[in-house]
């Protein structure tokens, strides 16, 4: 009955806080460069405008995968809240994204197929990162299963400051912030002009937006995860590393992929896995 | 046992037919035929021992035992010629070597041991007889269709399809013969013809490359049966054991280290890294050859083995250094799989790499991995073979099997490019069957050695990467592009369309296959059973309705739905594929992958591959020693 609750909670509330924190995302970036900037709600009115507008394609299969891009990503998202596998949820989350560059690479139109390869990349890059979290996750709870693992007495950042640190850096290119939008960026004046989503109008374009909402609210799920014992700290620190998040893409340049990966799997060996290999020594 | 008989014999039988078979025609019909009773013979073997765990068969016939040691020494008196004649010396030497040992142990040792039992069979054998059994025979019957097509493409090549045909039967009985095999003077024997047949497919177009190619093959896995002799040679002195069961049962101090030299045969087999050039090199074989030898059923020979000693490798350092040289081949074959733009490759360093997953779990050698490993074997040859099969027939339709040119291919041929596609998403996404077993294989390392995880976590990104790539190519639609109109033959389109389905069937029965088939042989071994949790697994199958149900929607036609140009930076030209340049002129657009060959390129990685796990290797057999 709960693990209900929590799933319908989610996909009602999911992209409304989703909506709200990209409004919040918009609002702290404008005071952060000086602007007046646009109010909290406008992501909003951005989605319903897009969904009012005609949907032009390049091809008819193009949205299938949007669709089932969206699905995907709810569905995720409800394993997570619902308490289910940590490593299930990261698998689910795969599956979703493949989906996504799938979109971009059946348009056959060379900005989507270049934004499709950099999203692949930057999938490359994170990946080894989040299998390492679950991993050091599972080390110290004993257990995959994220109702398990929220039940934990103790703050897991303790054991895991390392895979935390590792996760958080990996977590910028997740929520597709400079320095590495690599593959689309929220604006649309870059040299491969949106990557992804340049194939893409109307409702299509609307689908993959709410899909980010909720994304980024499991997301930010997977930072609460550290500090789950006291729930007071851990939305505290959760809304601190969206801070941080929106301060680090404000302050950087995009970097080239290269640096992109190479500094991922840099990470992810340095933190995450000598983490790993310290829990495992000692414990 | 009749029935085991039946399995091992049948196929010589078949074989001596094509080989006596008076015109195509005629040997077709055998082949199809035969591979009708192969199937159903495998499954009522399916049928008839899914209920029993083991049972164990003592063959009392001196007879064979002479013939099969008359054919050994016909076989190593082959290859010492062959060497010979072709300046292979190495070969002839090695080959020499062991004919030596082997005779060592025939007239002076055996007759200390006692033999109870020569056959056997238990769930692994089952599971390892209904791969060979079944996918062996979907590939026979996929032959018949290719092998004409071929020939028809390659008319320099010399149609010896006869011999072909010979080889790929005896090559199945030999797979049977292995895998019901006790004694291990029969395993050895067995193993010795999986390596002459591929050598001999694998020089079938007999140009030059491919001679080498298959030179490079038996010198590896001569080298193989060689540390193999050596290890029967040990266990017949040193402990009087020569039988499987004893040996998996018998004390560590004494059987460690003939197991590793098995083991190290076993890596020569499943070629892994310092000996994984032979099977890059095997794919000059015709098609049906890499789907049957190089990836579905011989090179799992390699890893059945380790998994079989997989007990005794537990908590050991040579175990621990078995593991880290799968480990090794799985990262390191996977991110070379990056920067290949040839399909044929890409399977076959993928091949490498997942053998590397299996080998990491049989060095572990903990219930768990065990029931990893057998099912990354299950898995992995479903849909291997299918990938094999389509790239195969993909090769002979666009005349090219460079990754690039299937640019489009879902509307060029869709149903073809959908088999495809069914083929690559088995391979890698949630909530196909490889990622499920891969899923287990990480368990299973973090239970006993976190460490290990980084092999997986880089190398399933890798993975990741170039198996994506290569279906956004498929599903590419280039627009105005025509549906090609293309003739596949019945006898390919059967068995690319069986194991599509299979592909799929396997995920959906993943749990009566873990209970029925993987976990019994677990708790035989291990007295511990390894499975999923039931909430998972339902998830898993959630997911698989969705991935089922979802491109339905591509059905239901939309009309409010406006096609429109790709944008071209508003300088389409008169058609969508091409576009105005700088200087006003219409230029052709064309779409490449990123192969990021600086990076991931086959030299510089290859040479770091081998340099590491060939110390791994030469660690792993010091260390059996000092234990």
């Amino acid at each position: 009955m709960r693990i209900a609750i929590s799933v319908i909670l989610f996909i009602i509330l999911g992209p409304l806080i989703g909506g709200l924190l990209s409004g919040l995302d918009r609002v702290i970036t404008a005071k952060m460069q000086g602007r007046v900037g646009p109010p909290l709600l406008q992501p909003f009115y951005d989605v319903s405008k897009l969904l009012k507008k005609e949907t032009l394609l390049v091809n008819k299969t193009q949205d299938f995968y949007v669709f089932a891009f969206l699905v995907l990503i709810i569905f995720t998202g409800c394993l997570f809240f619902a308490g289910e596998d940590l490593l299930l949820v990261v698998f689910a989350l795969t599956l979703a994204s493949v989906l996504l560059v799938l979109a971009a690479f059946s348009t056959s139109s060379p900005y989507s197929h270049m934004g499709a390869e950099r999203e692949l990349i930057q999938m490359m890059s994170y990946e080894p990162m989040v299998i390492i979290m679950t991993v050091g996750v599972y080390m110290v709870t004993k257990n995959f299963y994220i109702s398990k693992i929220v039940a934990f007495d103790k703050p897991l950042i303790m054991y895991l400051p390392g895979v935390f640190l590792g996760f958080l850096y990996v977590l910028t290119i997740k929520f597709r912030k400079s320095p590495f939008d690599l593959s689309m960026s929220h604006h649309a004046h870059q040299e491969i002009v949106r990557g992804i989503t340049t194939e893409f109008t109307g409702k299509k374009l609307a689908m993959i937006e709410i899909a980010h909402w909720y994304e980024n609210v499991f997301l930010l799920g997977f930072i609460y995860l550290f500090f789950a014992n006291n729930p007071v700290i851990g939305i505290i620190a959760t809304l601190a590393a969206f801070f941080l998040e929106i301060f680090i893409d404000n302050s950087s340049a995009r970097v080239k992929w290269e640096f992109a990966m190479v500094s991922s799997w840099v990470v992810a060996i340095s933190l995450g896995m000598v983490n790993i290999a310290v829990l495992y020594f000692i414990g | 046992m009749v029935l085991l008989f039946f399995l091992v014999l049948f196929p010589i039988g078949v074989a001596l037919l094509t080989a006596l078979a008076p015109n195509h025609q005629i040997r077709n019909w055998i082949v199809k035929v035969s591979a009708g009773i192969i199937s159903a013979a495998t499954c009522i073997l399916t049928f008839l021992f899914l209920k029993l765990d083991l049972n164990y068969y003592e063959i009392n016939f001196e007879a064979i035992n002479r013939v099969m040691l008359c054919l050994e020494l016909l076989i190593g008196v082959y290859v010492i010629y062959l060497g010979i004649k072709d300046k292979k010396y190495l070969i002839s030497l090695l080959m020499a070597a062991q004919a030596i040992v082997l005779c060592w142990i025939e007239f002076k040792l055996i007759g200390s041991v006692e033999i109870k039992h020569n056959m056997f069979i238990d769930k692994f054998s089952l599971i390892m007889a209904i791969l060979v059994g079944i996918i062996g025979s979907f590939i026979c019957l996929y032959s018949v269709g290719y092998m004409h097509d071929y020939h028809k493409h390659h008319k320099e090549i010399k149609d010896q399809r006869r011999k072909f045909f010979f080889i790929l039967f005896i090559f199945l009985s030999a797979m049977f013969g292995m895998i019901f095999s006790n004694n291990l003077m029969w395993l050895y024997f067995f193993w010795e013809i999986t390596t002459l047949c591929s050598f001999l497919l694998i020089g079938y177009t007999g140009t030059e490359e491919s001679r080498n190619n298959a030179y490079k093959a038996l010198m590896f896995n001569v080298l193989g049966g060689l540390a193999f002799a050596v290890a029967l040679a040990l266990l017949a002195s040193k402990a009087g054991i020569l039988e499987l069961n004893k040996l998996i049962s018998g004390e560590k101090v004494s059987v460690l280290i003939p197991a590793v030299l098995i083991c190290f045969a076993g890596l020569t087999k499943s070629a892994q890294m310092p000996f994984s050039s032979w099977l890059l090199g095997a794919m000059v074989a015709p098609t049906p050859t890499s789907a049957l030898l190089h990836s579905s059923t011989m090179v799992k020979a390699g890893v059945y083995v380790i998994i079989r000693l997989a007990p005794i490798l537990n908590d050991t350092a040579a175990g621990f250094l078995v593991a880290l040289v799968g480990g090794f081949t799985f990262l390191i074959a996977s991110l070379i799989a990056i920067a290949q733009t040839d399909a044929k490759k890409v399977l076959a360093y993928s091949t490498i790499a997942n053998l590397g997953l299996i080998v990491t779990c049989g060095g572990i050698g903990t219930y768990e991995s065990v029931w990893a490993a057998v099912l990354l074997i299950i898995f992995h040859a479903v849909a291997k073979s299918l990938l094999f099969l389509c790239v195969g027939t993909v090769e002979h339709e666009l005349g090219s099997r460079n990754i690039e040119v299937m640019h489009g291919m879902i509307k060029k041929m869709p149903i073809l490019a959908i088999m495809l596609i069914v083929g690559i998403a088995g391979m890698f996404l949630a909530p196909f069957g490889m990622l499920i077993s891969k899923w287990a294989a990480l368990k299973a390392i973090v239970d006993t050695n976190p460490i290990l995880v980084i092999f997986i976590a880089f190398g399933s990104a890798a993975t990741l990467f170039f198996w994506t790539k290569w279906m956004g190519k498929i599903i590419a639609i280039p627009q105005k592009e025509e549906r090609m109109e293309i003739i596949v033959k019945k006898t390919e389109i059967l068995p690319m369309a069986a194991l599509s389905v299979a592909t799929i069937m396997v995920c959906l029965m993943f749990p009566f296959i873990s209970s029925k088939l993987v976990n019994p042989y677990v708790i035989e071994v291990f007295n511990h059973g390894a499975s999923m949790d039931t909430g998972n697994v339902i998830i898993m199958l959630i997911m698989m309705g969705l991935i089922l149900l979802l491109p339905i929607r591509l059905l239901v036609s939309r009309k409010e739905l406006k096609e429109v140009s790709i944008y071209l930076g508003g300088a389409n030209a008169d058609e969508p594929k091409r576009f105005y340049g700088s200087m006003g002129t219409v230029q052709k657009l064309y779409i490449e992958n990123y192969y990021m060959d600086r990076y991931f390129g086959e030299g510089r990685l290859f040479k770091i591959g081998l340099t590491i796990c060939s110390a791994a290797t030469l660690l792993m057999l010091v260390m059996a020693f000092i234990y």
